[in-house]
């Protein structure tokens, strides 16, 4: 037995332990791998149903998932694309990569994410009489944290039938009330264009005086949350507005995506 | 031996718990307990570290050359957090993600880095193994009452299920904002610390200074 203290003893040992570990490590990645991502999948769906509005219990979330189709959309144009397979394609990673998304102006960029990918995924539930509801992807800035989430329209692509956040870092009991179901119900029937077709919803201060003129264009804002409820309402206005879906949904509206 | 047994495993849970006497492990007690289940978690997974560490540590004690042996504990800590990081990913997937990153900090937890060094390179790796469940226990303890005095009283659940009706939902019952946030566990610990002590004066310290008398006798 090699002297453990002697150089050629301290190498050894640190090279067999670096060996064993890295492959107990590896191994553990590889195995679990499957069953990681079938999570993450999961968790993606859940989220979208439930921004939706459509999550249903006892029934399993692939199943609900089966009514949805999953297109890609070119931003820019507002069309829908085949660049990209939209089953697979990972729109948080192309926004980071220069290749496939664009820098936003420092006027433009309302949501403070810095860079836009060109394509999206949009989820899309279908009936007999068309379209029933369009599930956009959002994110934005809020106070600590980039707010993550879905916002649902009904089929006439102008009124809000849900909203959800699946990952932010805002302050428990302040902004982190945005996933309150409480005040995520304040934004169902909402309207998000007015009449000129300008993208007018927004969260205000306080509490929203339902019989002033405006109103289905506006949420309460959330007490003692004012920067979040400012970044949640400016990532709406990015994201319905012309650098976001807006062209997406004239389009679709007029049968044209 | 029966005896010993019990001793390394429920000293450190009042006697010398690493939180309260060691202040060992703060980081992760203030980060993860704003929500009972999520420390559960976290506990399960300290604890399941600590144990394995120390075994495996004092497993090959003997082959640990003198002048590596901290980077050779590090490696094994390591390697065992992150398998089980991968392994709540696959199993818990929704706790995992509330935990995130200090699943990955277990590898700094002060806990298991000390147990390792001070108690698994000098015994034998049943009694270590013990040594590390008897001191994620301790740490345990400590995490599980911080989170169930914060979810209570922070937002008027426990695991999730809603037992005093908010006001936000048309309840009654206005919950205390600061205990969601990291700082009351600071608060918390501390009267837990206190209240210990008040029984077990041993676990007291000698005061580092004491306060000179005030020379002048008044200010003219």
């Amino acid at each position: 037995m090699l002297n453990k203290d002697t150089v050629g003893g301290t190498l050894s040992v640190a090279l067999i332990l670096c060996v064993v570990c890295s492959i107990v490590v590896a191994s553990s990645a590889v195995l679990l791998r499957p069953m990681q991502q079938a999570n993450k999948d999961l968790d993606r769906k859940t989220n979208i149903l439930a921004a939706a509005g459509l999550l249903k219990d006892g029934v399993s979330v692939d199943s609900q998932f089966d009514d949805i189709s999953v297109r890609a959309v070119d931003l820019d144009s507002g069309e829908f694309t085949d660049a990209v397979d939209p089953a697979n394609y990972d729109q948080r990673k192309a926004s980071k990569d220069p290749a496939q998304s664009e820098e936003l102006s420092a006027s433009d960029d309302l949501a403070k994410i810095s860079r836009r990918a060109n394509v999206a995924t949009v989820y899309i539930v279908e009936n007999s009489a068309g379209i029933e509801k369009v599930i956009l992807p959002i994110k934005g800035y809020g106070l600590w944290s980039t707010l993550y989430g879905f916002i649902a329209l009904e089929g006439d692509l102008n009124t809000v039938a849900g909203i959800g956040f699946y990952e932010h870092a805002e302050t428990p009991g302040l902004g982190g009330e945005v996933d309150n179901p409480l005040w995520k119900a304040k934004w169902e029937g909402k309207k998000v264009f007015d009449d000129e077709g300008k993208t007018a919803l927004k969260v205000i201060k306080g509490p929203v005086d339902s019989k002033r003129a405006g109103s289905e264009y506006q949420i309460d804002g959330l007490s003692g949350a004012t920067l979040t409820s400012r970044g949640v309402s400016q990532l709406i206005q990015f994201w319905l507005g012309e650098n976001g879906f807006a062209p997406f949904l004239t389009k679709l509206k007029e049968g044209e995506a | 031996m029966a005896e010993k047994t019990k001793d390394i495993l429920f000293k450190p849970v009042v006697e010398n718990n690493p939180i309260a006497l060691q202040i060992l492990g703060i980081c992760s007690a203030l980060a993860v307990t704003s929500q009972l289940s999520v420390s559960l978690v976290m506990c399960l997974a300290l604890t399941t570290v600590t144990a394995f560490s120390n075994f495996f540590v004092s497993l090959v004690r003997n082959f640990i050359p003198g002048n590596i042996r901290i980077i050779v504990q590090m490696t094994i800590i390591a390697s065992l957090v992150i398998v089980v990081d991968q392994v709540l990913k696959a199993v818990a997937y929704d706790v995992s993600k509330q935990l995130s990153v200090f699943v990955g900090l277990i590898i700094t937890n002060c806990i298991v880095m000390g147990r390792a060094e001070a108690y698994a390179m000098k015994n034998p790796p049943v009694a270590s193994f013990l040594d590390g469940v008897g001191n994620g226990l301790g740490y345990s303890v400590i995490l599980i009452v911080l989170a169930v005095i914060r979810e209570l009283f922070g937002s008027g659940s426990l695991l999730g299920i809603q037992i005093l009706p908010v006001v936000s939902t048309g309840g009654w019952y206005v919950p205390n904002g600061l205990l969601l946030l990291p700082p009351s566990a600071f608060f918390l610990i501390g009267g837990f610390i206190w209240i210990l002590r008040t029984f077990k004066t041993d676990q007291v310290e000698a005061p580092d200074f004491e306060l000179a008398p005030n020379t002048r006798a008044e200010v003219v």
